[in-house]
């Protein structure tokens, strides 16, 4: 499981794009399966199945109707014994023979992985899967994703942009920022727990940003002002800072170990412009 | 491939209801022809004939199927191809609009295909809609009205054929449409190309129709010039065989540059749409 990750608006739709053959890159090549896609991107095409953003089907016929279409498009002869396996593992059984546009959006979720994986492809690229879902949605997405993965061997490139999604069922994972490449490896590798963003959130104090500047705690500021400090450090010295800035006479209304995205793309930029004094 | 996919388009097309509006609008346009020719038709036919019944004395069922079928052919003539264009102008901005588009280019297809699959699903449509032109157009105002000698009434000419010289010619007419509507049907396809939702390529078929019929049928000089090569000049081709004898040389013309239209759209079709990004 390869977790694509990025903020919105950092490309991942548009890498997904390029690698199904949607839009064409103003440069380089893509290779897939150690084939150059632009080459042979009929026969990688149906070895791949898709997600891009939403699952957009055909609301006037039935989920069945859908699958059975998009099936036949996906070459070979794909036997109706595999079409109701699929939805059997999606958990579309009984509600195949409605019309999609019927359909909850977690049901299209489901129907469109039904639709990805009919012609069993070697390679499951999922775009934002769990868009538009409510929680239950989203654990159930879960759920049917980490099943494909284990249970059935597939190969999937999930992209998101919650670190948290990515972090609890990839394995691998890609972090993209406004078109470039930032970090690439392990999961467990890149999200080391050693390392967090703290948030502090303080009652208004226009001094303090320029006090921590000149303390020991300057090493730690990623970002602050004078009702919100952002620090990189362990959460171990979370207790110490709290200590430290009521000692200072600030008065601190939360304090929490940020675990997002945004945080660790702040963690990797190193940037210290953002700092206020 | 080809065959499976353009089953799975022709199967979209008809099972949308939608598709079936055209042939409502065919059928009631037509049955308000023929009741309002049932009703007062003779005073049509009267007037249509004034001055000449004091140089000829004609006798006979001039108001019969034939004449009305050619009646109603006439007055269809910018409503077929908004029809052909409520097809073609959906078929890929359609897709786009409703975001399938992206999931059927992932399939295992290239798009060159996808136009030509389009573009066939689409003249089939078309032909569909033709022939149920001439069930109801033809065959029930045939039933309604009889057969007969037909006159056709030109603008600086009466053309009276035989009844039994009549039908041929609505086969060849009915067959130089469908081409005639194959270009059109190439048009909204390319239009659709570069939109992603159907309101504007069948807005802009159309407007490219109604200004090209004006300059086809203007008389001013200054369009004598490009006239023989306007899509409009050549559809209206199938007016040819109501005359006698039939224009062979200009119907032929025309035919092919319909044939040349065709091929030109589709041409520039494929070339945008496999240049284009999809970013629906």
């Amino acid at each position: 499981m390869y977790g694509f990750l990025g903020q919105n608006g950092a490309g991942k739709s548009t890498t997904i794009r390029m690698l199904l053959g949607l839009i064409y890159p103003d440069a380089g090549s893509i290779k897939i399966q150690g084939q150059v896609f632009n080459n042979s991107h009929r026969y990688l095409l149906s070895h791949i199945g898709a997600i891009i953003e939403r699952p957009d089907m055909y609301g006037y016929l039935s989920g069945w109707d859908n699958l059975r279409m998009f099936a036949k498009l996906s070459g070979g002869n794909i036997p109706h014994s595999r079409l109701h396996h699929v939805l059997e593992i999606v958990g579309l059984t009984g509600r195949e023979k409605d019309k999609v546009r019927a359909y909850s959006q977690g049901m299209k979720q489901r129907l469109g992985i039904a639709i990805a994986m009919v012609h069993s492809p070697d390679l499951l690229i999922l775009d934002e899967p769990t868009n538009g879902l409510d929680p239950q949605g989203i654990a159930e997405m879960r759920q049917l994703i980490q099943h494909l993965s284990k249970d059935h061997g597939k190969t999937i490139l999930i992209s998101s942009h919650l670190l948290y999604e990515i972090e609890q069922i990839a394995t691998r994972m890609l972090i993209i920022h406004k078109g470039t490449k930032m970090a690439e490896g392990l999961v467990t590798d890149l999200l080391r727990p050693e390392e967090t963003l703290v948030e502090v959130h303080i009652r208004p104090n226009e001094t303090i940003a320029g006090v921590l500047q000149a303390t020991e705690w300057q090493q730690y500021i990623k970002s602050a002002d004078s009702t919100q400090l952002v620090l990189k450090m362990s959460p171990e010295l979370m207790p110490v800072l709290n200590q430290w800035l009521v000692g200072q006479g600030v008065q601190v209304t939360e304090l929490k170990s940020r675990h997002s995205l945004e945080a660790y793309f702040l963690s990797l930029t190193n940037d210290i412009a953002h700092v206020k004094a | 491939m080809i065959l499976p996919m353009l089953r799975l388009e022709l199967y979209k097309i008809f099972r949308r209801p939608r598709t079936y509006i055209s042939f409502g609008i065919i059928t009631a346009i037509i049955l308000v022809i023929q009741l309002a020719m049932l009703a007062d038709g003779k005073s049509f036919i009267a007037f249509a004939l004034q001055g000449m019944g004091e140089q000829f004395d004609i006798q006979g069922n001039i108001l019969n199927g034939y004449l009305i079928t050619y009646i109603i052919l006439q007055s269809l003539l910018i409503h077929i191809p908004l029809l052909v264009a409520l097809v073609g102008g959906d078929a890929l901005a359609g897709e786009a609009n409703a975001g399938t588009l992206r999931l059927l280019l992932t399939k295992p297809a290239s798009r060159t295909r996808w136009v030509l699959v389009k573009f066939t699903a689409t003249i089939i449509y078309s032909f569909a809609m033709l022939l149920w032109l001439a069930v109801v157009g033809l065959f029930c105002s045939l039933l309604m009205f009889g057969d007969g000698d037909m006159v056709n009434m030109k603008s600086d000419a009466f053309v009276i054929l035989l009844k039994n010289d009549i039908m041929w010619r609505y086969f060849c007419a009915f067959a130089f449409a469908a081409l005639a509507m194959a270009a059109v049907a190439a048009l909204s396809i390319l239009l659709s190309v570069f939109a992603d939702n159907s309101i504007g390529p069948i807005i802009g078929t159309m407007g490219v129709i109604v200004v090209l019929t004006i300059f086809s049928n203007l008389g001013l000089p200054l369009f004598d010039t490009i006239k023989p090569y306007l899509l409009t000049t050549h559809m209206i081709g199938w007016k040819g065989f109501f005359d006698d004898p039939v224009p062979y040389t200009s119907i032929g013309w025309s035919a092919f540059a319909l044939l040349m239209y065709i091929i030109g759209l589709l041409g520039i079709t494929i070339f945008v749409f496999n240049r284009k990004d999809i970013k629906s």
